[in-house]
């Protein structure tokens, strides 16, 4: 917190725990008191926070019976229970490796185009952008090469929330790139469109565009033309988030300074390799920490595809609070508490790696030239 | 290339009757110019006369809105192909370097033979090593134009516009950026360059340098050529007043 001026000279090096708290915890009145206030906000919600959460709670059970103790705290027996269908939906059990195999083949790819200095990125990349998402499609949906059919319907869980996240973080930065260029285009036509589509989605909220997808869609197209729902859910969230991405990388493409247009022109590189080689990589570095805010945001809001009738990982949670057979006074905190962790993790991982990458990116330390 | 273009006597490049407005105000006026191959051109003028507005049209840089220009025989229009055939053939260097700051000197060098004329990476590599040995500079191939001072990025952005083997080189106020101490690095580049035989046009108020290299100087204000001579009859027997007066303000320091 804001530090009042003080006077005192600045504490030899090693002054110790002591000088540094009575420096930068105690240094004036005020800061004395916001340091006592916040030390007694933090007594009186955190404590009873580890009570419930850890000390108090019942780690394992087969019936809702061992969470209903009056001074029960979380009902961690109740995730447990329920561990599969948090994490598969109702995708058929015997059928689940499919889903593990998807799971596995993202981790390892997605580990491997993160880590810096590993070989073969660009085939790696090729992999999980192209044949990845037929391979995952193909597994998990079946119907070819002897495996059952599983319809999209019964996806759900975590594994339907990383579909729809992942889908709609890698569809989103190419679509929200070309809307960019396409509203910076001098070509009116193309300007109009995009200006147009930008301007529309994000003037309607995505409960909207997704209930559209999912209702709407359908009474116009022909019949026997009604795409798989999921698919049309996944191209809601994707052109969504496409028209907020459009606007962050809008705001990188400012950024660049006009010279750098200028020299990439006269050196005879032509619109696309300008903008591939010289102003989008620099445009997307600075904003990168914008275009993780958005992936974050939209890696949340994935969780409205449960208005529509899908068993996200929220929406599965959601289905088991009420199930009778787990009712107790603390099952729909804790399924809450345990989502809440769930989407923490994915977003505090993404966030921490953003602000690694911004530290470490090559040039990144080299700054730009005096513009 | 147009057919009815001439290398043998065709001037390299070649402006007529060219005008341009930003707004209602007119940057140029009518202004007609011939460059023939290993010409060595200096405009001068004060600010705002129009003569970094001129060298911009060269490349397309900036449209004109009147006559015609002729770069190697191409005409420049909206054809949007010749430009970029125009731009390959036409080096610029800017006042403020505009180095690409995402890549290393070398990169910075490479970029474009790699991409635009399609030269194998080894290839342009070597190429891009001599020419920065060239400006002096080879040693500082791997870093980021950010590390380098304002005189190495300079000698680093000329020699990027060289990779590309260009037939004209245009400056745009190439020192005006620099401290001091750095200018002379630069100007020593750029002595070099035309010693070689290099097609320049340069914006510039080095008058020593003017001197020095160029076969004519161009004396611009308001939007036109208000002089143009030798540098000897330039510096020692200017006709026009305004010319007179803009010698007497910038010799004078």
């Amino acid at each position: 917190m804001a530090r009042a001026p003080t006077a005192s000279a600045k504490p030899p090096r090693g002054a110790g725990p002591v000088a540094w708290m009575r420096d930068n915890l105690f240094s004036s009145p005020f800061n004395t008191a916001l340091t006592l206030a916040a030390l007694g906000l933090l007594w009186i919600t955190v404590p009873p926070f580890i009570n419930w959460t850890f000390i108090n709670a019942v780690w394992s059970g087969e019936t809702r019976d061992v969470c209903m103790g009056p001074e029960t705290g979380a009902c961690w027996a109740y995730i447990a229970a329920r561990l599969d269908q948090i994490i598969y939906g109702f995708y058929d059990t015997a059928e689940r490796w499919r889903a593990d195999a998807v799971f596995i083949i993202g981790a390892i790819g997605i580990f491997w185009l993160a880590t810096p200095g590993l070989w073969a990125k660009r085939a790696i990349g090729a992999f999980m952008l192209i044949a990845y998402p037929v391979i995952s499609y193909v597994l998990l949906s079946g119907g070819m090469f002897g495996l059952d059919v599983v319809p999209s319907a019964k996806w759900g869980g975590l594994l339907l929330t990383l579909i729809v996240a992942v889908t709609g973080i890698v569809a989103s930065l190419p679509l929200g790139i070309l809307l960019a260029l396409g509203r910076r285009s001098k070509l009116p036509v193309v300007r109009i469109l995009c200006i147009g589509f930008i301007e529309f989605v994000r003037g309607v909220p995505l409960i909207t565009i997704l209930f559209m997808a999912s209702n709407l869609l359908p009474l116009f197209l022909p019949e026997g033309l009604v795409f798989d729902k999921l698919l049309r859910a996944l191209v809601a969230v994707a052109l969504f988030s496409a028209a907020y991405m459009a606007e962050v990388v809008r705001g990188g493409l400012q950024a660049v300074p006009q010279g750098q247009y200028e020299a990439a022109a006269s050196l005879g590189l032509g619109y696309w390799r300008m903008m591939g080689l010289i102003i989008l990589p620099q445009a997307l570095k600075t904003v990168m920490p914008s275009i993780v805010n958005t992936f974050i945001g939209l890696f949340k809001d994935t969780s409205l595809v449960s208005i529509i009738g899908f068993s996200d990982l929220l929406g599965i949670i959601q289905k088991g609070n009420a199930d009778p057979e787990w009712s107790t006074p603390v099952t729909a905190t804790t399924g809450y508490l345990f989502a809440a962790a769930i989407f923490w993790a994915f977003c505090f991982s993404m966030s921490r790696y953003s602000a690694w990458l911004e530290r470490n990116v090559a040039g990144g330390k080299a700054g730009a030239g005096k513009t | 290339m147009t057919a009815n273009a001439n290398p043998a006597t065709a001037p390299l490049i070649e402006l007529s009757h060219v005008s341009k407005w930003f707004g209602n105000f007119q940057a140029l006026k009518d202004v007609s110019l011939n460059v023939q191959t290993g010409e060595r051109i200096v405009i001068c003028g004060p600010s705002g006369s129009g003569k970094s507005t001129l060298i911009r049209c060269i490349n397309r840089l900036e449209e004109h809105q009147a006559g015609t220009i002729r770069v190697n025989g191409v005409e420049l229009t909206h054809n949007l192909k010749r430009i970029d055939e125009v731009r390959r053939d036409v080096g610029m260097v800017f006042q403020q370097f505009n180095l690409f700051p995402h890549l290393t000197v070398l990169e910075n060098c490479t970029l474009a033979p790699i991409w635009v004329r399609k030269m194998p990476k080894a290839a342009a590599e070597k190429a891009a090593m001599e020419y920065l040995d060239r400006v002096h500079i080879a040693d500082q191939a791997k870093k980021y134009p950010g590390q380098l001072s304002g005189g190495q990025q300079q000698r680093a952005a000329i020699a990027r516009s060289l990779c590309m083997t260009p037939k004209i080189m245009l400056f745009d106020e190439p020192t005006s950026a620099l401290d001091p101490e750095m200018i002379a690095e630069v100007l020593e580049v750029m002595v070099d360059l035309a010693e070689g035989g290099m097609t320049m046009i340069c914006v510039t108020h080095e008058m020593a340098f003017a001197r020095k290299v160029a076969d004519c100087i161009i004396f611009m204000a308001d939007g036109e050529i208000v002089e143009r001579a030798p540098p000897s009859a330039f510096f020692e027997n200017p006709r026009e007043e305004r010319t007179k007066k803009f010698l007497s303000q910038i010799l004078e320091h």
